[in-house]
């Protein structure tokens, strides 16, 4: 059970969504300038917070993840998204560890976001202001102080969740005794840009987007946001993985139809993924989330330069890349890296060969979670955290 | 003064030392300075950065190839960095580090005098420690079947091993004054411990040590 003791936010529990409300007095300052509020924090919590507060793990999810990191969604129905990594006996261990997890700002399961309903009662839709990855982990950060938790003992993530990482290391290293980027970067590439934009054009061509406001009309623009999912998702993947999977093999059928059908196998799991996404994600919370990822650089913050962002943090860093990632790189979880070692940091790096793509961190990989389990372990020692996660 | 310690007054030094861990570590050990700030490239498992955290309290940071080296290491608690001495040594600042070592891996990297060149750049002082290939036992190998050698410490056929750049003390010993490095010390190792008969000039060690050592530090 949580308590807190702030005044300015209040803890509710509706439908399975557990949700943290700030007032209008505590309003969240975005990079752009504006001001949002009130916002909302959705979250979930697994384990327990030991009594000097100190074995709290907050784990950042990617782009189209959710707070149910460790458990069913209660709204969606599906499970858990990294079992094998949070979880009683997992490498995040819930009997030892206090896991939090937030719905990240702009999306949509329960923090704020372009289809929350704004002041005037009407969905934010395109109204919703612009955020950055660092309003996102701004919001975290409110979250964390109302839960009355002065410093986490690790930030952890995979994918964009790893660039939240890193801004909470950056931005708060007093708060961060560890911080675990997986698959990620400190920069958005211009190919991810690229990729980023085509599902938003995707999304935008479609009819029944009608200008964000989808749904105060009540459509959805279900056919743009599976093509962005669907080209998405090819770069979570790896060449060598889609041969291994799929090679040319043809799905249900003997031969070619001569026609547009989903004639092989990897068209028929596309569409798959394309049409069960649509389903439990909002399409414009898909504009504003791609939009913060492109603008994340967390070095143009420091003059360009990026170890400066990380210059006399006493944080332990581990980054962990993947070899057929190309989606985030092993050279740019590398560029990471090299700013840790130019800053002096306390820093480790482990590049998995793999070829499960991007989306290895997510799958069974031994060597990864062999790994991370050792990062964690040797962390925890050293912030004096016992095996039941109580303070030594 | 003799630049490499004879046989006796190496094992005093060495001798509280000279328990499990290869000769060469200990060696290693006994010419850090306490609490320093060091850099091991090519750390293995991380063996040697737990020894001299343990008897230097150093802060220690690696380099390792490997992938199951690396896992070894972080799961130690040990901060290394999967990478490649030839590719990634330039990431490191200069002067970031008191100490840069290089155990038995310079005879593995492609470029040996780009890596020295970079070890000294990054610390004040750079400890090497390689396989003699100029010991008598290699010399009279090859002298005497006319095939390449196998010692204890070169246990791979010439077609399978990993060394790339075996060389021999005197050779070392060049290639650190060619780029004005200063020997402070050089060890010899024979037996599996520090010191070697005969070895108090490096000409002698050449021929003696089944190993080396060697302490330098910038002009």
């Amino acid at each position: 059970m949580i308590q807190t003791a702030s005044t300015a936010a209040r803890l509710t529990a509706s439908g399975g969504i557990r949700t943290l409300q700030f007032d209008a007095s505590t309003p969240l300052q975005l990079s752009s300038g504006a001001m949002l509020s009130p916002l909302t924090v959705a979250f979930e919590t697994y384990g327990h917070l030991n009594a000097e507060k100190t074995n709290a793990i907050l784990v950042c999810h990617a782009l189209t993840g959710d707070q149910f990191v460790a458990g069913p969604n209660p709204v969606t129905g599906r499970p858990a998204w990294w079992p094998r990594i949070v979880g009683p006996g997992r490498p995040i261990d819930t009997n030892r560890f206090y896991v939090i997890c937030a719905n990240v700002l702009g999306g949509c399961m329960g923090t704020t976001g372009p289809s929350s309903i704004a002041s005037d009662g009407q969905p934010y839709g395109l109204r919703f202001p612009v955020i950055t990855v660092a309003d996102i982990v701004r919001a975290q950060a409110m979250l964390i102080e109302a839960l009355e938790i002065p410093s986490l003992f690790m930030v952890i993530g995979g994918s964009i969740g790893g660039m939240q990482a890193l801004q909470w290391a950056s931005a708060y290293p007093k708060r961060v005794f560890a911080c675990a980027s997986i698959a990620s970067a400190a920069r958005h590439s211009a190919q991810n840009i690229a990729f980023y934009e085509v599902g938003r054009q995707a999304i935008m061509a479609d009819p029944d987007w009608r200008g964000g406001e989808y749904q105060a009309q009540g459509v959805r623009p279900a056919k743009g946001l599976a093509v962005a999912r669907m080209a998405a998702h090819i770069t979570y993947l790896s060449e060598q993985s889609l041969r291994r999977k799929f090679d040319r093999q043809l799905q249900g059928r003997e031969k070619f139809s001569f026609g547009f059908d989903a004639d092989f196998q990897i068209e028929s799991y596309l569409r798959h993924q394309g049409s069960s996404f649509v389903d439990r994600f909002d399409a414009n919370s898909y504009l504003y989330i791609t939009r913060a990822v492109d603008y994340f650089d967390l070095a143009s913050d420091f003059g360009g330069t990026l170890a400066n962002a990380f210059q006399g943090s006493s944080t332990k860093y581990c980054v962990f890349a993947f070899s057929s990632d190309w989606h985030y790189p092993p050279e740019d979880n590398r560029q990471i890296v090299r700013a840790l070692i130019a800053a002096g940091a306390e820093a480790s790096y482990v590049e998995v060969e793999t070829d499960k793509g991007h989306d290895a961190f997510l799958l069974e990989e031994a060597a990864f979670e062999a790994a991370l389990t050792g990062f964690i372990d040797s962390a925890a020692l050293s912030r004096g955290l016992g095996p039941g996660g109580e303070q030594r | 003064m003799a630049l490499v310690e004879p046989l006796h007054a190496a094992n005093a030094l060495y001798a509280q030392n000279a328990s499990k861990a290869p000769a060469d570590h200990s060696v290693i050990a006994s010419m850090v300075a306490d609490r320093a700030k060091v850099l091991d490239v090519g750390c293995g498992d991380g063996a040697l950065l737990q020894l001299l955290a343990r008897e230097r309290s150093v802060k220690g940071r690696g380099m390792e190839l490997s992938q199951a080296g690396v896992n070894a290491c972080v799961s130690k608690g040990l901060s290394v960095v999967q990478g490649d001495a030839d590719r990634d040594l330039s990431d490191y600042p200069d002067d970031s580090f008191d100490y840069v070592i290089l155990s038995k891996t310079i005879q593995a990297v492609r470029h040996p005098r780009a890596v020295l060149k970079q070890l000294a750049r990054i610390g004040e002082r750079v400890i090497v420690s390689f396989p003699n290939f100029g010991h008598w036992k290699v010399r009279s190998q090859l002298f005497l079947s006319g095939r390449m050698p196998n010692t204890p410490n070169l246990p791979n056929r010439w077609c399978e091993t990993e060394n790339l750049h075996l060389c021999t003390v005197r050779d070392f010993a060049e290639l650190a004054r060619e780029l004005h490095l200063t020997v402070d010390r050089a060890v010899p190792i024979s037996g599996g411990q520090a010191g070697a008969p005969f070895a108090a000039t490096l000409w002698r060690a050449n021929w003696f040590a089944e190993e080396a050592v060697f302490l330098l530090a910038r002009n």
